[in-house]
């Protein structure tokens, strides 16, 4: 069918099922907008670039698809890099399209003109410059399959603005057939023997799981190994939710910032098996360590995950949903009891101390919180003690879901990933954990959340602080504190009336229930401000 | 140690600078690259002598495999592969020496390619090795321009690249 080439683009997202696209308009990217409006397809209209990925980043992480972010050229390409980095550190699958100037000025340093698709290069999976616009079908359907199988992540789509205008016969492809891009799905069947064997052996296995689990799908079929074989549970950041927390087997966080019951388990197994982890630094800080006491089996989809931060005995390349799936055939029952005794008396009861006048202990109030909201809640924790505060206190019930910018660490995710949550599972209540730092790096989304009515509910721990900064200047720098200090912030709950958005002040114990029902109970955008003593530990 | 390491890739624009920023981004070092057509119009051949240990070049292996573009990596052992680098190099010679220049050529199967009043500039097509002895013997003389093609390398026998004998 003949037809714009604007249009043909529109066309492209509707055969990809794209209901919702998060965006920021200008003049190269013009011709998609127009034909955009009359498509059926919500535009979400974010207040900065970075954020309409972030918010297509929160949205892909619920449905598990591709989600799509658009942008213009230039300012408004460069100002989405941040988001796209976050999005390949967690292996996100956002397909991003960005305006470009005409093909022939392309190289002459016109108007708004950015290099993106070399700028984007290292936080890319793949991108292309389209210059024929006879190519737009093929590179949509092989960007949102490159995208969204194998190792998600983000792929970008530079679209110069005479391309955009061009006029094509439209065919969207049914299939995308890349003769160089064939992701290993199943596992090797003699390796998966190989990986049960030592499973069966082990006298102390323990399974630590990933954000893999989750971009696999492979929630149900992690915890269904872990129940048949009675092996142990611990996670990384990026895997957490994928165990509810009142899972016997589960025993939470492992690393630097993780709980002592998870970190010594790692240390005292035979048997460690990696599902979709990649031993991060922030993981694992000594991976030379457990290689020489632990033998080390590991499932992923990426061959290059496997043996670059631990050598690994068993190395399983796969899709963790078809691998788990390939082992529980083989599964049967096993008695740990010794050893799970063992873990268990590693669980420490928190205990929290008393909060100093004005102010309340975060990680109760987070605990707290989290048992009062319902059990299917989507939780999004920023960067800084507040995450670390949200991973190891928010009580994750049955059916809940963990996120945060992982690998990256990037301040300012919660806010946008929870409107992409919201806005992709409507249903579910979401919720944001930032800082009083991170919140003032997307605010301006307050603005997006209340023109969509986008019902996500905010906590902000105000510390005055860059607290996880400050922490490390404290101990580090002989507390010599420096650019740390958020005078000058604004008066977040005025801030919030001005927004129209319903807020209170946490500082006792009387306001912090009357927040939690606030946040639990009420069905609209809310804010509320948490005060934390200035001093608070991250751990 | 030096690895040669041959990628096929598609033959599009920019294939060639996702592959050298893969390089710099994980600090990988490159010795030399080579890069032309192969007998189908749309695929390039790269020919890449890298330094790293075992573990390194595995890394290198499997980042470049990840590549949307890239259609094939292998890494060749000296064994198994013809590898060659052309060389052309201008060296100071005066009349006088010109004898003992061409004497050298004639027992390096190197060629005289273009002579002046005061220089010779010769072309010599080997291996990496023969090169580094080969400029080792007409330094001497004075080397006033040199240029490398960088190693190109193809395997012994029937087998190729995307296919086993
Ligand atoms: C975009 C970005 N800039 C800088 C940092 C470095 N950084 C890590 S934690 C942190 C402090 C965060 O402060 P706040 O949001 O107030 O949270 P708190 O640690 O006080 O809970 C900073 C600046 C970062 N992670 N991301």
């Amino acid at each position: 069918m003949k037809m714009k080439a604007c249009q043909a683009m529109v066309e492209c997202l509707k055969a990809e099922n794209i209901k919702v696209v998060f965006g920021y308009p200008g003049a190269a990217i013009c011709p998609f907008y127009d034909a955009l409006m009359d498509s059926g397809i919500k535009h979400v209209l974010v207040r900065h670039e970075a954020n309409a990925g972030h918010e297509a980043s929160g949205m892909a992480r619920m449905t598990g698809k591709p989600a799509v972010c658009v942008v213009t050229s230039g300012p408004g390409a460069v100002n989405l890099i941040t988001a796209i980095a976050t999005a390949y550190a967690d292996s996100i699958p956002i397909v991003c399209i960005t305006g470009q100037v005409n093909t022939d000025q392309i190289g002459s340093d016109v108007f708004q003109e950015a290099d993106i698709t070399g700028a984007a290069e290292p936080f890319v999976k793949h991108s292309y410059l389209v210059k024929d616009p006879n190519d737009i079908p093929r590179v949509f359907k092989e960007a949102f399959y490159i995208a969204g199988s194998g190792r998600p992540g983000p792929v970008l789509i530079d679209m110069p603005m005479d391309v955009q205008k061009a006029e094509i016969d439209f065919e969207y492809p049914k299939k995308a057939d890349i003769r160089s891009y064939k992701p290993t799905l199943k596992g090797n069947a003699f390796q998966v023997k190989r990986v049960m064997a030592e499973l069966e052996k082990a006298k102390k296995p323990l399974i630590c799981i990933g954000g893999g689990v989750f971009a696999a799908n492979a929630q149900d079929e992690v915890v269904k190994l872990s129940h048949t074989m009675n092996i142990p549970v611990i996670t990384t950041m990026m895997g957490i939710s994928v165990f509810s927390d009142d899972d016997p087997l589960f025993f939470g966080m492992l690393g630097s910032h993780g709980v002592p019951a998870a970190n010594r388990a790692v240390n005292e197994c035979d048997v460690l098996f990696l599902v979709g982890a990649r031993v991060g630094d922030r993981a694992v800080r000594t991976p030379l360590a457990l290689e020489q006491t632990t033998k080390i089996l590991h499932i992923d989809i990426d061959p290059a995950e496997l043996g670059k931060n631990i050598r690994v005995d068993f190395p399983l390349v796969g899709d963790a949903k078809n691998v788990l799936t390939q082992l529980l055939e083989r599964a049967k029952p096993m008695q740990h009891d010794e050893w799970l005794a063992q873990l268990e008396s590693w669980r420490v009861e928190r205990k929290f101390a008393t909060a100093k006048k004005g102010t309340v202990v975060p990680r109760q109030f987070i605990d707290k919180l989290s048992r009062r909201l319902p059990d299917n809640t989507v939780v999004v924790a920023d960067v800084g003690q507040n995450q670390i505060w949200t991973a190891t206190s928010f009580h994750i019930g049955e059916g809940g879901r963990f996120m945060t910018s992982g690998g990256m660490g990037t301040m300012g995710y919660s806010l946008p990933a929870a409107i992409g949550a919201k806005i992709a599972d409507p249903k579910r209540p979401v919720i944001a954990i930032c800082g009083d730092g991170s919140l003032q790096m997307c605010m301006m989304e307050l603005a997006t959340a209340v023109q969509n009515d986008v019902r996500v509910k905010l906590v902000v721990m105000t510390n005055k602080r860059l607290g996880m900064v400050r922490e490390l200047q404290t101990k580090g720098y002989n507390g010599r504190e420096t650019a740390v200090f958020l005078d000058g912030s604004p008066d977040f709950i005025k801030l919030a009336e001005a927004y129209g958005i319903r807020s209170c002040r946490v500082t006792d114990d009387r306001s912090a229930d009357e927040a939690i029902s606030l946040l639990a109970e009420y069905d609209g955008i809310a804010l509320v401000e948490v005060i934390v003593d200035e001093n608070e530990a991250t751990l | 140690m030096k690895h040669t390491i041959s990628v096929l890739v598609e033959n599009h624009s920019g294939v060639l600078s996702r592959i050298t920023g893969l390089f710099s981004r994980r600090g990988f070092n490159i010795e030399s690259l080579a890069v032309g057509p192969t007998q189908d119009p749309e695929v390039s051949r790269i020919t890449i002598i890298a330094d790293g240990d075992e573990h390194t070049v595995e890394q290198i292996e499997k980042q470049l495999n990840k590549l949307i573009e890239v259609i094939k990596v292998r890494t060749l052992t000296k064994d198994e592969c013809f590898a060659r680098e052309l060389m052309l190099v201008k060296v100071s010679c005066p009349a006088e020496k010109r004898s003992e220049i061409m004497t050298i050529a004639e027992m390096t199967e190197a060629k005289i390619v273009d002579v002046t009043l005061t220089t010779v500039t010769l072309e010599i097509c080997a291996r990496y090795q023969k090169l580094e002895r080969f400029i080792e013997i007409v330094a001497p003389y004075g080397i006033t321009e040199l240029v490398r093609t960088g190693t190109i390398a193809i395997q012994k026998g029937s087998e190729t690249m995307d296919r086993k004998k």
